[in-house]
């Protein structure tokens, strides 16, 4: 069966607001490991699509990109990205 | 007067070759002229404070930009790279000094009228510093602020039709040669195969997909103008499968010294008469070949593909008719593992010479794609397994070359459903051991033990 992308938000969100005590960026592939029996390329869809939403944001080191809630992080704010 | 004093820096100009601070100070003086009179909407001293932190860094032996950022433009995440410094008072100008990549055309093919177009943006929205090309190959542009990034992208997809290329862990842009447009050696369409990936992988090259970037590069020949076999994780090269076409009397012309070897590449001083058993024969690296009695034979079967003998002798020896690719995975530059050249995995997949239809032979571009989705199928079979296995047991920031390492190419070869063949072993029988699957033994591993204990006594 498809993921469904309203649930598949609530699980990420849930996810990176019980891990976001200790960090606020991830790896496209921890987001796999929320959804075990799903596809990578499935999982990417769903996150590249809440990146759009703006439930999610990019950051990217220019070599790597990593995937947090929008906002999460010091970063928009220390540069005034708000 | 300059903004900071830079004598460090000012030392670098002192060597033989052309300096890139001698091209900031060009910039940097000119933006201070602006003789077009431009509104500038970043700073107009960027490059001043460019190289005064430059200055600074190489005093005080570190950096002064920060590690990465946040900022794009709407639905992309790749082709903006956020860079911020961390004296942003000392430095203004700097503070954001955003790069953007911006997709090179095809085999790099400009028009004057194209860079005017480019740089007259890029004058007005950032510091004017270009980098011609990037590793990728992408035009990168040095330096703006995050208000000028959606600008720039609007006036590059819409005034000029021009897309971002990729960052991060996305398919970076991909880069060909000028391939058989301009060249005779060329085997493959490297742009129509360039362009067309390019297009099909659009989701792949603009939003993250990967466990790191992944890298196509397409080479029309073996000569390997675009060294795709050391710079890309997937390297395509145009290559053939019969023999290599001889004109025996235009090989009696190079030997005559009627025809300059090399197409007169080394015609600059006088070498000697041309010598076909020293300049050819004796250098073929796997001994294939032999002139007797004024006749070249070529034992095709032991070619490596070298090109050597074709770019000698160019008007006597051309490639194969049978055309196609050699794929080769995992060639990526140091960091785990040290450097690694691709290997190759798919010696050769046919590409269909009479499918020769250009877009202008179609009413529309979709219809165009639809014929290179048929004609291209084989080889994007062949790129989603890789990726279908690198995205599942990649990790973090493994490079494609490093899981081929880590899991070994019985199992590349496995996931990417290629058969093993003779061009796969480098070391013939240095591992004695051959472990089989069930699968692959007729009757399994299953015995029956009373048939077995009539023939073997316990």
């Amino acid at each position: 069966m498809a993921l469904d992308k309203a649930e598949a938000q609530k699980v990420i969100v849930d996810q990176l607001e019980k891990k976001g005590k200790s960090k606020s960026k991830f790896y496209l592939k921890d987001f796999y490991a929320f959804f075990p029996d799903e596809k990578p390329r499935t999982v990417k869809n769903i996150v590249n699509e809440l990146v759009g939403d703006g439930i999610l944001e990019y950051w990217s080191s220019g070599s790597t990109t990593m995937i947090g809630l929008k906002g999460a992080g010091k970063q928009a704010g220390a540069e005034g990205e708000d | 007067m300059a903004k900071h004093k830079t004598p460090l820096l000012d030392q670098l100009e002192s060597g033989p070759w052309p300096s890139f601070v001698s091209d900031i100070k060009q910039e940097a003086a000119a933006r201070a002229k602006n003789v077009k009179g431009l509104d500038y909407q970043i700073p107009a001293d960027v490059c001043e404070d460019l190289l005064g932190i430059l200055e600074l860094s190489y005093k005080d032996g570190t950096t002064h930009w920060k590690h990465g950022g946040i900022v794009g433009v709407f639905g992309y995440g790749g082709g903006i790279i956020g860079r911020y410094c961390d004296k942003p008072l000392d430095f203004p100008g700097v503070a954001a000094f955003h790069t953007v990549r911006v997709a090179q055309p095809g085999g790099k093919y400009y028009t004057s009228a194209y860079l005017r177009q480019l740089m007259d943006i890029w004058d007005l929205r950032g510091s004017g510093l270009t980098n011609m090309h990037g590793s990728t190959g992408d035009i990168i542009l040095l330096g703006t602020t995050t208000p000028q990034l959606e600008e720039i992208f609007y006036q590059l997809t819409h005034e000029m039709n021009q897309d971002l290329g990729g960052s991060g862990s996305n398919l970076r842009t991909p880069a060909d040669c000028i391939g058989s447009s301009r060249c005779e050696y060329s085997c493959i369409d490297t742009q129509e195969l360039c362009y067309y990936l390019t297009m099909r992988y659009q989701d792949e090259l603009h939003r993250p997909a990967f466990p790191y970037k992944f890298k196509f590069k397409f080479d029309g020949c073996p000569n390997g103008c675009v060294c795709s076999i050391a710079r890309s994780d997937l390297s395509f090269i145009g290559t053939w499968k019969d023999a290599i076409q001889i004109n025996q009397a235009e090989v009696k012309a190079y030997v005559d010294g009627q025809s300059p070897a090399g197409g007169g590449s080394h015609s600059s001083r006088d070498w000697g008469k041309f010598d076909i058993q020293k300049e050819v024969i004796d250098l073929c690296p796997t001994k294939c070949m032999a002139y007797v009695n004024g006749e070249l034979k070529i034992y095709d079967k032991e070619c490596t593909r070298c090109m050597h003998c074709i770019n000698v002798m160019p008007k006597a020896l051309k490639p194969g008719k049978e055309k196609g690719v050699s794929i080769l995975c995992g060639a990526k530059a140091p960091i785990v593992d040290g450097a690694q050249m691709g290997t190759l995995i798919r010696p050769f997949i046919a590409v269909d010479q009479t499918m020769d239809k250009q877009l202008s032979d179609f009413d529309s571009e979709d219809e165009w794609v639809e014929y290179l989705d048929e004609k291209y199928a084989d080889i994007t079979e062949f790129v989603e397994l890789v990726w279908d296995y690198w995205m599942e047991e990649g990790k973090n920031r493994e490079r494609l070359g490093e899981l081929m390492i880590r899991e070994g190419l019985q199992k590349f070869l496995e996931k990417t459903e290629t058969d093993p063949m003779a061009v796969h072993v480098q070391h013939p029988r240095t591992n004695p051991y051959i472990f089989w699957k069930e699968d692959e033994v007729d009757g399994g591993w299953e015995r029956d033990i009373e048939e077995y204990r009539k023939a073997h006594a316990r």
